[in-house]
């Protein structure tokens, strides 16, 4: 098939070009919805229209706009990227000021048909934007320092946005999806060794002068930090979910306990099971051989991503691609860390698999992208 | 902006190689992962879904029903009965002030309560059953459960709960239970995982709690699935528990009854045992109370009342309460004489109503004095001088050696609370006690059972008993556990001479049937049922010299808790001794008209199947007698309740 041969010498137009789509990549996406599927249809109990219905909706509607995508040029998407970056951080600056009203920390706005969440559009566009920006920049340029602190204003920018939501979770998303397009794109790696030192100093200064009489933080917020850290220590606050958590998992064994069957989600035990949590459940009623199975479907599914954005000889394409999947990678990363308790609580989804409309819908956005970049890449 | 295809060529060489970098790193960290995920779900596996399991099965007690405590004759006096209770649970009732205030509509309920099951309720998770209501009568329980659709949330229940249907009868000797207070477990070691149970209720005092293991029996336990909130979910599995084991009392119910009844609202104690097996028929301390006040929680009003009376109703006299014997203790001090060789049957002493030993007159009860006296008619008439004059000859260790053989000074493990040991003074103990030496004053003292002398009136059943008998009778109060009998205690000879133990036997006939006797009123004219025994009446104040000199105050003149106590030991049948009695009425006056005619009473009463026949009074009494129990408000023996009290 045609998404073996890189070296076609012309280039699809119309309709033909779904054949030139990546479809490992749409099969594989399908594959792990249909685990989320399964998974939401099990954790309400074999109830579908709970979760399991509306997330297909969404994944439907999702994989429409990631056609509708992916037939669009990559051109017109690289060209749309300043304007969709500065669209999204007006949004951004917009439910600041106006959409926490009466909303809590629900930072959407309702459009009708959908609830825009602006920080997962900012997910991409920043991508977009900052792979446009290493196209447009003489390679030369990329590790000068003018020309490095452009693109972290551009990342910060939206970050502290997001982080004043408060949004930890995807404020940790937006800055390790931009320091990855900035890697890749070849700024020099003193520049990510300075950011990291001067972070470790930061971090080390704050614990090494915690007790004496100019420490940075204040007593409670040390012990908050704590907690973060360390939820073991409170098991029945902070570390209850985690605990319970790895309970699960672990209960799960090497076969799981079977589907339906999983009691730490079916007892309630389990936090968030249906959202932050849902591996966990796949871990109990699947076990070792169902987790694990997952994780090498996204594995394939990164696989393919990287093969694609290699593949490609256009700048901002492979940029692009590099972007979106560093995006999809992290999510996955910090959650399954997270939910085995190797790392602290924060609140992120797993991809494709929780239960949430926005955060599929733009990743399946992002997911058009990478296939608009690979259909029209160069040849 | 051009670029030449040199630098094109190596910014695509430095993207590759760094996304190649990335890639590197991402699948590192999905290694990690991978590894992590085995390591949780493979290697540490077990562990895990042993913590899932506990998680998920919690294991519950089932309460066992408590054994029941009956008379010897199988007469319930501890049972169990269905508690109607209503419960309600703050998840299902939402709004639980509103559901309440309806409830009280239809069921008895104070605001005080009210606010407390709020409390209650608010202080606990949503789905926990807070009990609003127990003991509610049918007609309450059934109007609960009709009016469900306007009370969301509230459930009517049955539990078990127990029941003394003999209310005050046998208070003292089977005592009550309660829930479990945190004192109760600091008291064991390993307690009983039920008495985790809130509100469990155990055995507080008397045979309740000293019999408490049989009683208990083993708890059940049922497996049961839980949420994450601890909500049940459904039953795994069940084992039942055992019942607590039955047990049968030695005392006969309707007895306890009668003397009960018969002691009335006086501050007194009668014990009844079987001088053939040691069997306590009858222990009644007066005035009683009502067990199952303490069962419901009693309230403070009736605690207060209970505390306040200077009859201390909640004391068990027949086991903890420590008399000086007065005269009953004679007896005592004849045999020890006798034994000892000082005196004989017909020693003869002369009372003028005073003897001085050592520089200080002592007294008999008698101011003129009872003359020329001898065993017999010491005993008869209670003179106090040949007692002083034979104690001094035969010294205290001899006479506290033979009140010990005749079971003064001792603990009887009885299932009950608060027994004592009562004192059986000697000179040791004086020096141990006291860090002084024995006196002879102590000897005159104790030879008419005062100074330190002291006994429980079961001490002095068990005294007469072994009078009776000659045998070291000891006192049971348990006959059954499970239907199976317990044995016997043996009871050997007494190291006494049969001669000895006649005279004082004879001694103490006189005493009710003799011309001169102190209780001759109280004698039983039924040949069949001849009583003999000994009257007491005990000083609980010194009587000063100045006081004797312008003459002892009459006990009708001084405030109830100076007057003295009044005590009589006796058996019956004289030839045949089937039953020992020991009645002491504290403030009661004198042993021969406040103790006497009670423990006759009672005796005649053991003796007769039903009601004592008036044939067993001497004629002249019989119209007071028939009177007098007429009115005696005994319990229907049918039914168990007591008549219907028509004040006036």
């Amino acid at each position: 098939m045609s998404f073996l041969e890189y070296r076609v010498k012309y280039a699809p137009t119309g309709f033909r070009k779904v054949l030139y789509l990546n479809w490992p990549l749409v099969v594989l996406i399908v594959a792990v919805a249909s685990v989320g599927f399964l998974m939401l249809y099990s954790i309400a109990g074999g109830n579908l229209d709970l979760w399991a219905r509306p997330q297909m909706e969404r994944f439907g509607a999702g994989m429409v706009l990631m056609f509708i995508v992916a037939m669009i040029p990559i051109w017109f998407w690289r060209s749309m990227s300043g304007l969709a970056y500065l669209v999204a951080l007006v949004l951004l600056l917009f439910v600041e000021f106006f959409g926490d009203v009466g909303m809590g920390a629900q930072r959407w706005i309702d459009l009708g048909f959908i609830r825009l969440q602006p920080s997962e559009m900012m997910k991409f566009t920043l991508v977009m934007l900052l792979a446009a920006y290493y196209d447009w920049l003489d390679p030369k340029r990329v590790s000068q320092p003018l020309y490095v602190l452009i693109p972290v204003l551009m990342i910060v920018a939206p970050t502290v946005l997001v982080l004043l939501q408060p949004n930890l979770g995807t404020a940790l998303m937006l800055l390790l999806a931009g320091a990855t397009v900035m890697f890749v794109a070849g700024v020099s790696l003193w520049y990510f060794a300075g950011v990291l030192s001067l972070g470790i100093g930061t971090i080390a200064g704050v614990f090494l002068t915690r007790g004496t009489p100019w420490q940075f933080l204040h007593d409670y917020q040390y012990r908050r930090i704590d907690t973060f850290l360390d939820p073991g220590a409170d098991p029945l606050g902070a570390g209850y979910n985690i605990i319970q958590a790895k309970i699960a998992l672990g209960s799960g064994g090497w076969g799981g306990k079977g589907f339906m069957q999983g009691t730490q989600s079916r007892l309630n035990f389990l936090p968030e099971k249906h959202t932050d949590f849902i591996f966990t459940t796949l871990a109990e009623e699947f076990g070792f051989v169902g987790a694990f199975s997952l994780l090498v479907l996204y594995a394939l599914i990164i696989g393919f991503c990287l093969v694609a954005a290699w593949q490609n000889r256009d700048r901002f394409s492979a940029l692009l691609i590099i972007g979106v999947v560093a995006n999809f990678f992290f999510y996955i990363a910090v959650n399954l860390s997270m939910v085995m308790g190797m790392a602290p609580v924060v609140g992120v989804p797993l991809p494709l698999l929780s239960y949430g409309g926005s955060a599929m819908m733009v990743l399946l956005v992002g997911f058009g992208l990478v296939q608009s970049a690979h259909v029209h890449r160069p040849r | 902006m051009r670029r030449t295809a040199r630098d094109t060529e190596e910014s695509n060489r430095t993207l590759n190689r760094r996304s190649l970098m990335l890639g590197g790193a991402m699948a590192a960290m999905v290694a990690v992962l991978g590894v992590r995920m085995r390591y949780l779900q493979v290697d540490q596996a077990d562990q895990f879904k042993l913590l899932a399991e506990e998680n998920r099965i919690n294991i519950r007690l089932i309460p066992p029903v408590r054994g029941l405590i009956q008379d010897r004759n199988g007469k319930v006096i501890a049972g169990n009965e269905q508690n109607y209770r209503v419960v309600i649970t703050r998840e299902a009732a939402g709004d639980v002030d509103l559901v309440l205030r309806r409830l009280a509509t239809i069921i008895p309920m104070t605001a005080e309560e009210m606010s407390r099951t709020v409390q209650e309720v608010n202080a606990l998770s949503a789905f926990v059953p807070v009990t609003v209501a127990e003991r509610l009568s049918w007609d309450d329980f059934s109007k609960v459960a009709v009016n469900a659709p306007a009370l969301p949330g509230v459930v009517p229940e049955v539990g078990q709960s127990r029941r003394y249907p003999l209310d005050h009868d046998f208070a003292h000797v089977v005592g009550y239970v309660g829930p479990v207070s945190d004192r109760d477990l600091e008291e064991l070691d390993a307690p009983d995982p039920l008495l985790k149970i809130p509100k469990f209720q155990i055995g507080k005092i008397g045979v309740e709690r000293w019999m408490e293991d049989t009683l208990r029996g083993e708890a059940g336990t049922k497996r049961i699935e839980v949420n994450s909130a601890g909500r049940v979910m459904r039953e795994l599995g069940r084992q039942e528990g055992d019942p607590g084991t039955d047990i049968r009392l030695t005392i006969d119910a309707d007895l306890q009854n009668f003397a009960q009844v018969r002691l009335g609202e006086e501050s007194a104690a009668v014990v009844v045992m079987d001088v053939t097996n040691g069997d306590i028929v009858c222990c009644v301390s007066a005035p009683s109370f009502d067990p199952n006040l303490f069962v419901r929680g009693i309230s403070h009003t009736d605690y207060n009342s209970l505390m306040e009376n200077d009859h201390r109703p909640l004391a068990n006299k027949t086991v903890s309460g420590a008399y000086p014997p007065g005269s009953t203790f004679k007896m005592v001090t004849a045999l020890a004489a006798l034994e000892a060789g000082v005196a004989t049957v017909d020693t003869k002493v002369f009372c003028p109503g005073h003897i001085d030993f050592g520089g200080r007159r002592f007294h008999c009860w008698k101011r003129p004095g009872h003359g020329t006296v001898q065993l017999e008619s010491s005993l008869s008439e209670s003179c106090d001088v040949y007692y002083y004059d034979i104690a001094q000859k035969v010294g205290i260790d001899k006479i506290a050696e033979m009140g010990r053989k005749l079971g003064l000074g001792q603990r009887y493990d009885l299932p009950m609370s608060a027994i004592t040991d009562g004192i059986m003074p000697d000179k040791q103990w004086k020096l141990e006690r006291h860090q002084q030496d024995w006196r002879i004053g102590d000897t005159i003292n104790a030879s008419i059972g005062q100074g330190y002398v002291l006994s429980s009136p079961l001490q002095l059943a068990v005294m007469t008993a072994r009078l009776a008998s000659g045998r070291a009778v000891s006192p049971r109060l348990v006959r059954m556990i499970r239907d199976k009998e317990l044995p016997i205690p043996d009871a050997p000879p007494l190291d006494i001479s049969s001669e000895s133990l006649a005279a004082i036997r004879k001694g103490m006939y006189e005493v009710v049937n003799g011309e001169r006797g102190t209780a001759k009123s109280s004698r039983v004219v039924d040949p069949t049922k001849v009583f003999a025994g000994k009257t007491g009446t005990s000083q609980v104040r010194n009587i000063s010299k100045a006081e004797r000199e312008s003459g002892v105050i009459d006990n009708e003149d001084l405030p109830w808790n100076r007057r003295d106590h009044a005590l009589f030991v006796g058996y019956a049948p004289y030839e045949t001794p089937r039953y020992a009695i020991s009645v002491v009425v504290e403030h009661g006056g004198g042993g021969s008209t406040a103790a006497a005619p009670i423990a006759r009473d009672v005796i005649l009463r053991a003796l007769s199947d039903g009601l004592p026949s008036l044939e067993a009074y001497p004629s002249s009494q019989r119209g007071r007698i028939e009177t007098m129990l007429k009115e005696l408000p005994l319990r229907d023996p049918v039914t168990g309740q007591p008549p219907a009290r028509t004040e006036t």
